[in-house]
């Protein structure tokens, strides 16, 4: 198969190195800018819930949080079956980076969930609630190719070996997703009333929206950061970063 | 296709040869299930609430432990490598192991957990659910458990992280599975959960082969 030029530029450590260099502030400030604004909006100017009070602000940060844990995940498998199948360090390194950021906002979503569960629903860990099942497992799948490429020594073999528990992974993301859910509604416990009120009005929307691309730009930010770390560990005494940071620029 | 039929019928001679490997994880399975009514309470009607789920987490677990053998000792002793330069691809040689693994880990659990469900007091339709649910949920288990042997092959200490790997992957398994066998208890039609656990074992046992032998071909490297 004939893969196009910058295909191929992206396979160059120094080039994605500079590349990520480049990108990364302009994506840091687009995320803080983003994040302050959503912040402010959804605190302040945004009205509080008729029905759930000041407690449904938890919805500018936790579905967020929730949804970039599972984009992460993708990212990763995505990324090791590509460096997996064309051999490309590169790509590797991308899901190594992705990995731990992706952990964290799973937590971070698991936390929210549990702050905002405590309130609402009146206990901080709700078993039979199907999506906290869900972010549990993902958060172990994220652990798991953690721990996997830490018992290997050899980078090179963690990578590979690694990206195929990636891929074995993310096929069965969906199946444990849809298997959680059917388990609930199998599940004749007590069911949670749901919120599927009225569809959010726009000043709650707006803010909302603000922090979903707020977070996405800052999970972009956090992986160039962490792809150039990576890159620079991978590469170690290489001549371009030699070069670089006689440059004073490394 | 001859191919496969000769390494299962080699494993399995393997594996009927150590009587003591094979009893291992059975063994296990019995004590942990009877660990469960000393830790929580021997009241009948708790037990009987809790066996399905106890039941299938044990067996779970029990299947973990059979796992060293599938791929470790051929690996040790270098006819792994020699399998692998066998004309026969060797995501077939991978289905006959896991074949020969399900045929000594899963059949004889499958023939042991009525029994231990009878201990606590199952009732006798959901027995036959439950038998039903593990003959369709126990190769999926063998695909995965190979999936996270064969990652982990070239580890010194494998056995530690394999748990961590493979079962969160397991949970639909444990799901679909308990809520069958809980459903029969009730009563109620358990149609839906077992054909979810065939099309998992379908789906595994096309699919899975081809990840354990690119996970053990990288292993070997």
């Amino acid at each position: 198969m004939k893969l196009p030029r910058w295909f191929h530029m992206l396979g160059s450590p120094p080039y994605v190195y500079r590349l990520a260099g480049r990108l990364g502030p302009w994506l840091g400030a687009a995320a803080c800018l983003l994040l302050v604004l959503g912040t402010y909006m959804g605190l302040v100017v945004a009205p509080p819930d008729y029905l759930q009070g000041e407690v449904y602000r938890i919805i500018y940060i936790h579905p967020q949080t929730a949804y970039i844990g599972m984009m992460a995940y993708v990212i990763l498998a995505f990324a090791a079956g590509i460096g997996f199948i064309w051999r490309l360090k590169l790509a590797h390194a991308v899901a190594v980076s992705a990995a731990p950021i992706g952990a964290s906002f799973t937590f971070c979503a698991l936390v929210t969930g549990s702050i905002w569960g405590a309130p609402t629903w009146g206990t901080f860990w709700e078993w039979g609630d199907p999506r906290i099942m869900f972010e549990l497992i993902l958060l172990f799948l994220f652990i798991g190719y953690m721990v996997l490429r830490a018992a290997f020594e050899d980078r090179d073999k963690a990578d590979r070996v690694s990206a195929i528990l990636g891929v074995v992974g993310v096929v069965n993301v969906p199946i444990i997703h849809y298997s959680v859910e059917w388990w609930n509604t199998l599940h004749q416990g007590p069911t949670i009333t749901r919120l599927d009120g009225p569809s959010m009005t726009s000043d709650m929307l707006v803010p909302f929206l603000l922090m979903v691309a707020g977070f996405t730009f800052c999970f972009y930010w956090l992986l160039l950061m962490r792809l150039q770390a990576e890159v620079v560990a991978r590469e170690q005494g290489a001549r371009w970063l030699r070069e670089l940071a006689a440059e004073g620029r490394a | 296709m001859t191919g496969f039929i000769v390494i299962l019928e080699r494993d399995l001679k393997l594996a009927f040869r150590r009587v003591s490997e094979l009893a291992n994880p059975l063994l296990f399975f019995v004590i942990v299930t009877s660990l469960f009514p000393l830790a929580l309470s021997p009241d009948r009607l708790l037990l009987q609430a809790v066996g399905a789920g106890v039941l299938w987490v044990a067996a779970l677990l029990s299947s973990l432990l059979a796992l060293e053998g599938l791929f470790r000792a051929d690996v040790e002793d270098g006819s792994m490598e020699q399998l692998m330069l066998s004309p026969v691809p060797l995501s077939i040689i991978v289905l006959a192991k896991i074949t020969a693994h399900w045929i000594v880990s899963g059949v004889p659990l499958i023939a042991l957990v009525p029994v231990v469900a009878l201990s606590f007091e199952l009732p006798a339709q959901a027995l036959w659910v439950m038998a039903a649910a593990l003959l369709l949920a126990t190769p999926t288990l063998s695909v995965l458990v190979s999936i996270g042997a064969a990652l982990t092959v070239s580890l010194k200490s494998g056995g530690s992280i394999i748990g961590l790997l493979v079962l969160p992957l397991c949970s639909p398994l444990l799901i679909f599975g308990a809520r069958a066998t809980d459903l029969a208890a009730q009563g109620e039609a358990v149609a839906g959960p077992l054909y979810l656990l065939g099309a998992l074992a379908v789906f595994s046992v096309s699919l899975g082969p081809l990840a354990a032998a690119a996970a053990l071909k990288v292993g070997l490297e």
